[in-house]
């Protein structure tokens, strides 16, 4: 594992890491000015984070506000409004300085109280992702205005990753302070420290941003605007990147079958890096109260039944990879080496045979109950293919449509048999792995251990991994937790996600980070 | 019977429209046959055009053979067209019968009671009904039916309401028949003729609405239809063309059919109108 606590070390003590940007993009000069055009999918209800932390307004939010850091494809922290850090020895204090003429778009500078108001108060308050961390602060204070020192009650290994934008955005005191956080005035006209300030939101047509001129970083950003557009249908986002009314799509803009067809534009490039820190990983949601659901054995057998590559080739066109384990590939922590059993439909009979679930007459062993994810076609589609796929070990889904809204409550309160499910990872298995497999979390909430898998050496190495101040030692821990699930197969993990970044040539430094498009595209520039 | 049929077979288009109405219950009534295997089941890779790797019509997103979809979802559609409109016309005819026999405030109430269900718009409260109730086959022939029934209460009620006042009506009821009776064995007989040719028509309506709730997604999941293949085919008409064309022709012609078959049972049933028009 790359990530150690020297290697943290190192990074803050040089004065400016060389950002992968700047690396890419050498040989073409920056050249100033352009709008760039893009798309928007669905509308956001507001672009307030924290208030609201979907996925467009991440991607929007993101061009207005900044964190303290932002992550590389690895994960290794890069400096954003910290300029360098340090962790102590033992794991407990944590101390930022920050970028001298940081200003927020109303002209104030923005000081360590702004970046302690931002922890302590507002997305302790609003997040329940960051309240779950942030709660682990035992105290923050500012020794000057340019320093913030976090000590902890206990070491946190994952900590930094928390000082990413979509998770906490830096927001200004004095526009906060002394008010409601979601109806406060500013919500409607978001402020913040990035490269571009808002300006106009006609709902339901488009929202723009303009160049910051204040800027922390001189001569950035380079372009003089953004504007998303909102293009509620599939098929029209298709045609403005196709015909260059936009300049870039992102996110659930394009559909996975359109991708191969882009894919052949010379003007264009396809993209599926920059979801490492969110690393989607897509499973079979498994109810274990429901027999035979219950019985390790089935859960394997089903697994075996399922031919993941033709899902990432047949129906993601590409964009993805098939599920290897727990953790996703991308995710710190991933172990190679421990790999689901592959896809063998006589072997995964001869399991179900030895479970005792015999086939009857018309071949059939148990009949369950499957709730397809509601969130457009292709999720449908992979629900049908799984239907096949447990057809031929002689299970039989029946399948039963539903809202979004009825899906949430659904898993929520335990009322399915089996569905679809995908979670994002947010880059260490503490965060974003942890909280599908423990027994403490097995709650009446969507996303949490909905499925009601128990196991206390589960739960124990993933305490264990949790408070653990050293990274070899927390991979030794995850190491036998992926070895123990992949054999227990909790949930019948699919593939890992991904999700189409497409641009015109013209544009450069789009994806240079884990964050992707969440990045502030200071760096970003339009070649004449 | 004979006579029937001679009136019948003078309008050519309705000799057409049988033609292909008994080829697709042949297709139905035989798909298990053609198509053994689930129309489900994934039997060549995916966008296969037609006629390569023994598909028909081609293969879809996830290598299922279009044409075998055809053949199982025709028996879905003409199911789903059939048991609606028997229900519709169950509510219909005794709601119809009942307000035109009885007249007075029981009609008063039962013609407003109709024309609430008239005034929303019948697909929007189909939508509604199969939401509600969660998309099932149960579910989709019950919206239908409920949607469907007004016409058919207002077409028999004017029928019974003429024929009531006729000579055999009033000679029954002076001879002591029960009311029922007459309704039953005396006035509904006389007003078959339009509720067959509407029921045709309300087949044709049925299996328009199915597909279209299934093209909306509204569709019963485990249950394969023309509408779910347009509606699948639909999103990668670009990429695989007749994963939309062959079910919506299969449909095209079926409603088709319909249509022509009921124009030539009203032919066939009101001889003086066939010929005004001829």
């Amino acid at each position: 594992m790359a990530f150690s606590r020297r290697g943290l070390m190192a990074a803050a003590g040089a004065p400016v890491l060389m950002r992968v940007a700047d690396a890419l993009a050498q040989g073409i000069q920056p050249r100033r000015g352009g709008i760039l055009q893009t798309i928007l999918t669905p509308e956001p209800p507001i672009l307030q984070l924290g208030v609201n932390n979907q996925g467009p307004t991440l991607v929007a939010a993101s061009k207005m506000f900044q964190s303290l850091l932002t992550f590389s494809p690895t994960l290794e922290p890069i400096p954003v409004l910290a300029k360098s850090w340090e962790v102590s020895g033992d794991g407990r204090e944590y101390v930022f300085r920050l970028q001298d003429n940081v200003k927020f778009h109303d002209g104030t500078p923005m000081t360590a109280d702004d970046v302690i108001f931002s922890i302590m108060r507002f997305h302790m308050e609003l997040a329940p992702r960051a309240r779950a961390i942030f709660q682990m602060i035992d105290s923050a204070t500012a020794p000057d205005p340019l320093t913030v020192r976090l000590t902890l009650k206990q070491p946190f290994q994952p900590f930094l990753l928390m000082f990413e934008v979509t998770a906490c955005c830096i927001v200004s005191k004095r526009l906060f302070d002394g008010q409601d956080f979601r109806t406060a005035p500013t919500v409607q006209r978001p402020v913040g420290t990035g490269p571009f300030r808002f300006v106009e939101w006609q709902r339901g047509n488009f929202v723009r941003l303009e160049r910051f001129e204040e800027y922390w970083k001189p001569g950035q950003p380079y372009l003089d605007g953004i504007i998303y557009r909102i293009v509620p249908d599939s098929q029209s986002r298709r045609l403005a990147i196709e015909t260059g009314q936009v300049q870039m799509t992102q996110a659930n803009d394009i559909e996975p079958f359109d991708v191969p067809g882009l894919r052949q534009r010379p003007n264009l490039t396809v993209e599926t890096k920059g979801w490492e820190y969110f690393s989607p990983l897509s499973w079979m949601e498994i109810n274990h109260r429901v027999a035979p659901l219950g019985d390790p054995r089935v859960r394997r057998a089903m697994s075996m039944a399922i031919d993941r590559n033709f899902i990432t080739n047949r129906l993601w066109f590409g964009v993805g990879k098939p599920a290897t384990n727990p953790i996703a590939s991308t995710t710190r922590f991933h172990d190679t080496a421990v790999k689901i059993a592959g896809h063998d439909v006589r072997t995964a009979n001869q399991l179900l045979d030895a479970a005792g679930l015999r086939p009857n007459a018309q071949g059939i062993r148990a009949t369950l109950k499957h709730i397809p994810l509601p969130y457009g076609e292709i999720w449908t589609r992979l629900s049908e293919y799984l239907r096949q796929s447990m057809r031929q070990i002689g299970i039989q889904l029946e399948m039963e449509s539903v809202d979004a809204g009825s899906w949430a409550r659904r898993i929520g309160n335990w009322e399915y048999e089996t569905s679809v499910n995908f979670v994002y990872q947010y880059g260490d298995p503490t965060l974003g792995v942890e909280r599908t497999y423990v027994s403490s979390n097995i709650q009446r909430v969507t996303f949490t251990n909905t499925g009601g898998y128990a196991n206390p050496r589960v739960d124990e190495l993933f305490l264990a991994a949790r408070s653990a101040a050293d990274a070899t030692e927390r991979q030794r821990a995850f190491t036998d937790a992926q070895k123990i699930l992949v054999e227990e197969v909790p949930q019948i993990w699919l593939t890992e996600l991904a999700f189409p970044t497409i641009h015109d040539k013209k544009l450069n430094n789009v994806i240079t980070t884990g964050v992707g498009v969440h990045t502030s595209f200071d760096d970003v520039f339009l070649a004449g | 019977m004979m006579d029937f049929w001679r009136r019948f077979r003078r309008n050519r288009g309705a000799v057409v429209g049988l033609c292909i109405l008994v080829l697709v219950l042949l297709l139905s009534a035989t798909a298990s046959l053609l198509f053994p295997d689930s129309p489900w089941d994934m039997a060549a890779a995916p966008f296969m055009p037609p006629g390569e790797m023994g598909m028909l019509l081609g293969s879809d997103s996830l290598g299922r053979d279009v044409a075998a979809g055809i053949a199982h979802g025709a028996r879905i559609s003409l199911l789903v067209g059939a048991v609606s409109t028997a229900a519709a016309l169950l509510i219909g005819v005794t709601l119809g019968a009942i307000a035109g026999y009885a007249g007075g405030i029981v009609d008063d109430a039962l013609m407003r009671f109709t024309e609430f269900f008239q005034t929303i718009p019948s697909f929007v409260f189909a939508i509604l009904l199969v939401a509600i109730f969660s998309p099932s086959i149960g579910s989709i022939v019950f919206a239908i039916a409920v949607v469907s029934w007004p016409p058919v209460a207002r077409v028999v009620r004017a029928e019974v309401l003429s024929l009531r006042s006729r000579e055999f009506v009033q000679a029954a009821e002076v001879l002591g028949k029960a009311p029922l009776a007459i309704l039953l064995t005396d006035v509904l007989p006389n007003a078959l003729s339009p509720i067959i040719v509407l029921s045709s028509l309300m087949v044709a309506t049925a299996i328009l609405t199915e597909s279209a709730l299934s093209f909306l997604g509204l569709g019963d999941p485990n249950l394969m239809t023309w509408g779910f293949l347009i509606g699948a085919g639909r999103s990668v008409i670009r990429i695989a063309w007749w994963m939309s064309v062959f079910p919506g022709l299969a449909i095209f012609l079926t409603v088709l059919a319909l249509n022509l078959v009921g124009e030539g049972l009203s032919d066939a049933l009101n001889p003086r109108l066939a010929r005004r028009r001829a």
